[in-house]
């Protein structure tokens, strides 16, 4: 268990300059996610074209894995439709918790591997991907309502 | 004390800090969440399962007496600690959250009207706040933040400036646990009493680290944890003036607590039990007795010098690292040492301290209205205890060292 396995050069990078900081105004979905634990809290917003996400932004503050992780994300869903968002999620969860999960065609999600080594630190790497689930499901008519790590 | 404290000594005590953590030694600068325990408490507690179990105020037999005389024991010693009158007036709870929300229930059900005043610090644990609001919610009684200034010390005049006719209470954390300020206790109970108000003192913080009187804090409650003055889990203490818990009703009904029943009522027992229903966490209150017998052993005085020249030590070595920022510099600290480092998140902080073998707390300490008031997410937080030494301030200090250059 090695430090630099898990502040990769790719992690380091996205949490000093996080890409889609910010929020859509309008938006088509809006969901606060947090974890008590730490205190990390951020906002997703996103418009949606079809069944695709068209654009995505992010804010709040959170430790290195978590901006990094919303970041990379951010990247990632981008043109995608659900169902493919989905899929992706089930990839990067299988990535945080399973030792022989596969990370070959997840891009720069890859570099979230690392962090299964650091058990306290792998909710910090999946709120973006449950605050962007509950951004969705915001999305058909239900009450938004803020979602929690815990 | 004419005798050196002898840190050596004192750290061959305690068989967890010989072990290592991620390759490296440990530097366990997380007491104040959890202070570790001295070979003397865990021999106590296992001479206890061994040799004296069953349980207690009950049974005839050898064991049964054998627990009581020991759990009774611990209760005489709990109340020497503190230099209480009475020991109908220590009362074993699970810890110090349990003793508030006892007093914010009982007391507050008895006592709160609509319109009436709970005053707090700005710097309260959760657990010294949350059942305060609770109890002002189903009383309607109106809770009052007393303000800070910049360096984490409560501004006095003002406290006293928001004590009025509907005051009732005044509940205040004895030293904070994230800024490290040790409250004027006794000025404050003392302005508190001449207008009638009761005082609750949250003395989580501060059991460990100076001698405490009651009677001369002059407060009507106090309460703390074992499991940070070194003993085990589970077990803490309610002090309360006997008069005031007498004229209280119980809290939870049960075995214990009670003198006579019938299947539609019940008659209380006496001072402490009225407020101890069912079986208690009898190897906790042998352990913290032990753990107290401990402490005294050291020394509350030498321990606090001590542990006052760890604090300077790391706090002026920290101050050299560019970034750094201190929360909490009042003039009188308790051996609390939170700080941030700019561009390095506290919760990463954390995780690269521990790959160096160092045990800090990273997060909110159950304080977030004061995070806010901060105006930070979060604080990295060192706090020491009896066996700390130099070396663990130094290898804290090279770890945050580590931590600035992994993110360059």
């Amino acid at each position: 268990m090695e430090l630099n396995e898990l502040y990769r050069e790719v992690i380091l990078d996205h949490n000093r300059h996080p890409r889609n900081f910010g929020r859509l105004d309008p938006a088509d979905a809006l969901a606060n996610g947090h974890n008590p634990l730490c205190g990390d809290k951020l906002t997703v917003t996103l418009r949606m074209d079809g069944d695709a996400i068209s654009d995505l932004k992010f804010d709040g503050n959170g430790c290195a894995i978590s901006v990094a992780s919303a970041s990379m994300m951010s990247e990632a869903v981008k043109g995608r439709p659900r169902a493919e968002v989905d899929a992706l999620f089930d990839r990067v969860h299988a990535l945080l918790t399973q030792a022989d999960a596969p990370s070959d065609g997840i891009g720069k999600l890859a570099a979230l591997s690392g962090v299964r080594e650091f058990p306290a630190r792998v909710k910090c790497a999946s709120l973006c991907w449950h605050t962007l689930n509950a951004a969705l499901a915001n999305l058909q008519g239900s009450a938004p309502s803020p979602i929690s790590t815990e | 004390m004419s005798t050196p404290y002898n840190v050596a000594q004192v750290r061959s005590d305690f068989p967890i800090l010989s072990r290592q953590i991620n390759g490296r030694r440990l530097a366990y600068l997380d007491s104040g969440a959890s202070t570790q325990r001295p070979r003397a408490v865990i021999d106590a507690v296992d001479y206890y399962e061994t040799q004296l179990h069953s349980n207690v105020h009950r049974g005839v037999h050898t064991l049964s007496q054998l627990a009581t005389d020991a759990f009774e024991a611990a209760r005489e010693r709990v109340r020497r600690y503190i230099n209480a009158t009475s020991t109908r007036e220590i009362i074993f709870v699970r810890g110090t959250t349990e003793a508030i929300n006892l007093i914010a229930q009982v007391w507050g059900g008895v006592t709160l009207q609509a319109g009436d005043e709970i005053i707090v610090s700005a710097l309260e644990h959760h657990a010294n706040l949350v059942p305060w609001q609770m109890a002002c919610a189903a009383r309607g009684a109106t809770l009052r933040i007393a303000p800070i200034d910049a360096d984490g010390q409560l501004q006095f005049d003002q406290f006293l400036a928001m004590l009025g006719p509907r005051t009732r209470m005044v509940a205040m954390t004895h030293v904070s646990n994230v800024m490290g300020s040790v409250l004027p206790v006794q000025a404050i109970c003392a302005a508190a009493r001449e207008r009638g108000i009761a005082t609750l003192i949250d003395g989580a913080q501060a059991v460990a680290h100076e001698t405490i009187d009651v009677r001369a804090l002059g407060c009507d409650f106090y309460a703390f944890s074992s499991h940070k003055l070194y003993g085990p889990t589970g077990i803490g203490v309610l002090y309360g003036r006997e008069a005031l818990l007498e004229a209280l009703p119980p809290w939870q009904g049960g075995g214990d607590m009670i003198r006579t029943v019938s299947y539609q009522s019940a008659t209380w027992n006496d001072l402490p039990y009225k407020f101890e229903a069912g079986t208690p966490h009898i190897s906790g209150a042998i352990g913290l007795a032990a753990a107290m017998d401990y402490v005294e052993s050291l020394g509350l005085k030498a321990i606090a010098a001590h542990e006052h020249a760890l604090l300077q030590r790391a706090t002026a070595a920290l101050l050299q690292v560019p970034g750094i920022t201190l929360q909490g510099t009042a003039a009188d600290k308790g051996p609390v040492l939170s700080f941030t480092l700019a561009g390095v998140h506290p919760h990463d902080l954390g995780t690269i301290l521990d790959h160096e073998g160092v045990a800090i707390r990273a997060g909110h300490h159950c304080a977030m209205p004061l995070m806010d008031l901060l105006g930070v997410p979060a604080t990295a937080r060192a706090t020491f205890g009896c066996y700390n030494d130099n070396e663990d301030v130094d290898q804290l200090v090279r770890a945050v060292v580590r931590a600035r250059e992994v993110f360059g």
